[in-house]
């Protein structure tokens, strides 16, 4: 008894979670112009669609361009600033390592507000680069706590070895350090990457006319519901799960140790 | 190594994420807050903003929809999650455990506007709910769903019904099986021993979600404008709207701020749940 109605209960939470997926990826499949029942398809018309619209293919590209990018310095400034806290005795440490860290505990839309004000008064106009400037702040504690947190006592041995052999700060760093948390690096690379590659609030702020994708696809829901923002979608969904594989496959897999 | 020995590695190292977070995250807070006092339109430092906030009964009102809201929110997610994770952790083959959880949290992968977007799909009055209800002959009329409140809540728990499946999921699996042996050995019945010792167990996971899910629903803004529309305000939409149809960046940042303080009040309130290291 107990075990069926477990697994109605299961089997709704996944029809529940499952629900909306079905009926984006379904409707994009539709060959007339509302995504709504009935379903006349299959028709591939809205991917073409989508695929001819430079607004959209731009937004993927600023979108690709803005992670990478971000990401990219937000695991380097998060793994230079791990690597100095955990090695060296800095005074006020744990008030400096709270700084970092206090982003995380701040809305992406107050964070945005901020920063747009902040520019504002720079007079700095709207742009890529001012979002892929948030995103870096909102990334950077979480790479710092990933790095940070992998850190450990018998990683500065090996580092104090390589210093005994004569390895200068830079190459015990790119040498020794970095591979040897590239575990924590990846991760943190990627946690990144899928966190601005899907950020809206902030690109939406501070963007104006070259903007990323989820602003893009916002600017398409204007115009209610419409099957090219199924196919749209439905793309992201596809890349995302791939990818999704990939980190699975690569930070996940057992090495031979 | 001593900070005596590599001063200028140490500081080297630690400090472009801090002059970072300084120059993008510190600074542009401060300007905020300066701005909030310095209402358009009016010479000099004004509280206009803030006292505007307890006057303006809209204004107010947008508060308070945010908080039942949200609180909803984390309530149903946290109900609906945590069967869900217990049937996961405890009555799926451990072999199939880690494809069980991945697909229970597959659409976390679809974007996030687009998230709310297939929402209102299934919500709107020609769409799949309405549709099949009256087919089979449940309704006579369509019933309104999308551009309401229920339809804000529908699209927050789905989504938090992910994330809290995953941490309570994570939660159970921790908890030794001898504590359950434990207390059927002592003459405890599944109820008794789920109440008296399951749940005080894993109730500082579950405030760690819970907490996590109020922070996230209360700044959001993409999922109670696509999907509750402009009927009632939530904050963040009242917060968008000052820029987006006035301009009001001094308004904007004193409601911004206001935002920030009910967090950060709910953070004091659930402090003493929230030792996260001792989890």
């Amino acid at each position: 008894m107990t075990r069926i109605i477990s697994t109605l209960y299961a089997a709704a939470i996944y029809g529940f979670i499952f629900l909306p997926v079905a009926v984006l990826v379904l409707f994009s499949f539709q060959g007339t112009l509302f995504p709504i029942p009935p379903f006349n398809g299959p028709s591939l018309r809205w991917y073409t669609a989508v695929l001819n619209d430079a607004r959209l293919t731009d937004g993927l590209v600023n979108s690709l361009l803005v992670a990478i990018a971000t990401s990219a310095l937000a695991t380097l400034l998060g793994f230079l600033s791990a690597w100095g806290f955990a090695r060296f005795h800095l005074p006020a440490s744990a008030l400096l390592r709270g700084f970092i860290t206090l982003p995380l505990t701040v809305s992406y839309l107050i964070i945005g507000m901020g920063l747009l004000i902040f520019f504002n008064w720079l007079g700095l106009p709207k742009s890529l680069m001012a979002a892929g400037i948030g995103h870096v702040v909102i990334n950077l504690p979480l790479c710092f706590a990933i790095i940070y947190s992998q850190m450990g006592e018998h990683q500065a041995n090996i580092e104090r070895a390589a210093r005994d052999l004569g390895a200068k700060e830079w190459q015990v760093l790119t040498l020794v350090t970095a591979p040897m948390l590239w575990p924590a690096l990846f991760a943190s690379f990627f946690l990144s990457m899928t966190f601005s590659w899907d950020e809206f609030v902030i690109a939406f702020l501070l963007t104006r006319f070259d903007t990323t994708l989820p602003v893009e696809i916002w600017n398409l829901l204007r115009a209610g519901l419409n099957p090219k923002t199924n196919a749209v979608g439905s793309l992201v969904f596809g890349v995302s799960i791939v990818l999704a594989i990939v980190f699975e496959l690569v930070a996940f897999r057992k090495r031979p140790q | 190594m001593s900070a005596a020995r590599q001063p200028i590695a140490a500081w080297a190292s630690v400090s472009p994420a801090l002059l970072w977070t300084l120059a993008f995250f510190a600074v542009p807070f401060a300007a905020m807050g300066v701005a909030s006092l310095f209402p358009k339109g009016e010479a000099g430092l004004s509280l206009a903003h803030y006292t505007q906030f307890f006057t303006n009964p809209s204004y107010w009102r947008s508060l308070t929809n945010s908080l039942e809201v949200t609180l909803i929110v984390t309530a149903i997610s946290v109900l609906l999650a945590y069967p869900f994770a217990w049937i996961l952790a405890f009555g799926v083959p451990e072999r199939w455990q880690r494809l069980a959880l991945m697909l229970a949290v597959l659409p976390f992968w679809t974007s996030y506007v687009v998230r709310s977007y297939s929402w209102l799909l299934v919500l709107a009055e020609k769409g799949i709910i309405n549709d099949s209800l009256l087919g089979i002959g449940l309704l006579s009329e369509p019933i309104q769903i999308a551009n309401t409140r229920a339809a804000t809540v529908i699209g927050f728990v789905h989504f938090f019904v992910m994330l809290l499946t995953l941490t309570i999921f994570a939660n159970l699996k921790q908890l030794s099986p001898n504590y359950r042996k434990a207390a059927a050995d002592l003459g405890a019945g599944p109820v008794r021993s789920f109440i008296h010792v399951i749940l005080p167990l894993t109730l500082p996971g579950i405030m760690v979600g819970a907490f996590l899910t109020f922070v996230l629903a209360i700044g959001d803004y993409i999922t109670p404008q696509i999907l509750g529309g402009n009927n009632e305000l939530l904050m963040p939409q009242l917060i968008m709207m000052q820029i987006g149809r006035r301009g009001d960046f001094a308004g904007a940042s004193a409601l911004s701020i206001i935002l920030m303080l009910v967090v950060t009040l709910a953070y004091f309130l659930c402090a003493r749940w929230l030792k996260i290291e001792r989890a």
